[in-house]
């Protein structure tokens, strides 16, 4: 019992009180009209509600899928505050949204991705407040979604795990960033080229400087994975999904 | 092959990427993506006014790089001790 409280405290310490920052990727406060910005909340909200419908379960549910969550709320922590540097010479971060979507499904990932971006929002005038629905869009919906799709077309092949783990963590992170550009470019057309003109602007900015970081993101996802999966072995953790 | 091994190989790849900007390209002010973004915009539309201000703006640099140090620590400190926990677990029963 003592045990479960502790864990208790630490994911609730973990989702309420870790400010979050990040440079790049979101999109900045102010810098998306109210239409869009209206339309991204409210295309993010029924994604939001089935999060937190799940995550109500997972804490009424066993030891063991806290302490998972756990892991990944503290994944995309860490994950979301790395800014490395690209080939680029500019810089950006990780999202970390993946393992958690592959363990628990892409819902999840929108609370835990929302609660990040409202810090940040709040804390350290990254992304903003009425940027956040197109932002928890991008991050917390499109990302998860994509490595969660991957994950399961690919977990029964013959591919090796730990690489479908890789390439669900990577590319999930990579479209998280073509759908800010795509957002950016919706809401800015270019005058002589149009939409599609922007969608390249945009694009060469945060597509290229993250394509090394979705790698990164992705082998750092396939250790974690490595280390669950030998747990499970000795039977000392059950995970479902994987 | 032994999954400490391949951890290792995965994690020096990971730190080699993170590396090699740094390295070759020295000059540049490895600034953040979104404020390259902002500059398209107002390339595209340079009548764009940003009609909102963030609420609150870490008053330094420092003040920025606390806050952001204490998020990775947090999130640090709950994986280590996670993984911990399983580990001990892990050794307890290999004894058994």
């Amino acid at each position: 019992m003592k045990r479960k409280g502790y864990q208790f405290v630490w994911i609730t310490l973990l989702l309420l009180l870790t400010p979050s920052i990040s440079n790049a990727m979101h999109i900045m406060e102010g810098f998306l009209p109210a239409k869009w910005a209206i339309f991204w909340a409210v295309l993010s909200l029924p994604f939001l509600a089935l999060g937190i419908k799940k995550v109500n379960g997972i804490f009424k549910g066993d030891v063991n899928a806290k302490v998972l969550l756990g892991l990944a709320g503290g994944f995309v922590f860490v994950l979301s505050a790395l800014k490395i540097p690209s080939v680029t010479g500019s810089c950006s971060h990780p999202t970390g949204v993946g393992l958690g979507a592959i363990l628990f499904g892409p819902t999840v990932m929108t609370v835990i991705g929302t609660i990040v971006l409202l810090f940040q929002a709040i804390l350290l005038a990254h992304g903003g407040l009425t940027t956040l629905g197109a932002n928890v869009f991008s991050m917390g919906i499109i990302g998860p979604l994509v490595s969660y799709g991957i994950f399961r077309g690919l977990k029964n092949t013959s591919l090796n795990k730990s690489f479908v783990i890789f390439l669900a963590a990577a590319v999930g992170n990579l479209l998280t960033y073509c759908i800010t550009a795509a957002q950016l470019a919706l809401a800015f057309p270019d005058p002589a080229s149009g939409i599609g003109g922007s969608l390249v602007k945009f694009l060469s900015v945060f597509a290229v400087t993250q394509v090394p970081l979705a790698i990164v993101e992705g082998l750092l996802t396939a250790i974690i994975y490595n280390l669950l999966m030998e747990y499970k072995s000795k039977g000392v953790i059950s995970i479902e999904n994987i | 092959m032994k999954t400490s091994k391949t951890n290792l190989i995965l994690f020096l790849l990971a730190i080699a990427i993170v590396l090699v900007p740094l390295i070759f390209l020295g000059d540049s002010e490895f600034g953040g993506a979104d404020g390259e973004a902002g500059d398209v915009i107002l390339e595209i539309n340079s009548d764009y006014e940003p009609w909102a201000e963030p609420i609150w703006e870490p008053p330094s640099g420092e003040i920025e790089s606390l806050l952001f140090s204490t998020q990775i620590a947090i999130g640090a400190v709950t994986i280590g001790y996670i993984l911990g926990t399983l580990r001990e677990k892990k050794r307890i029963a290999d004894n058994r």
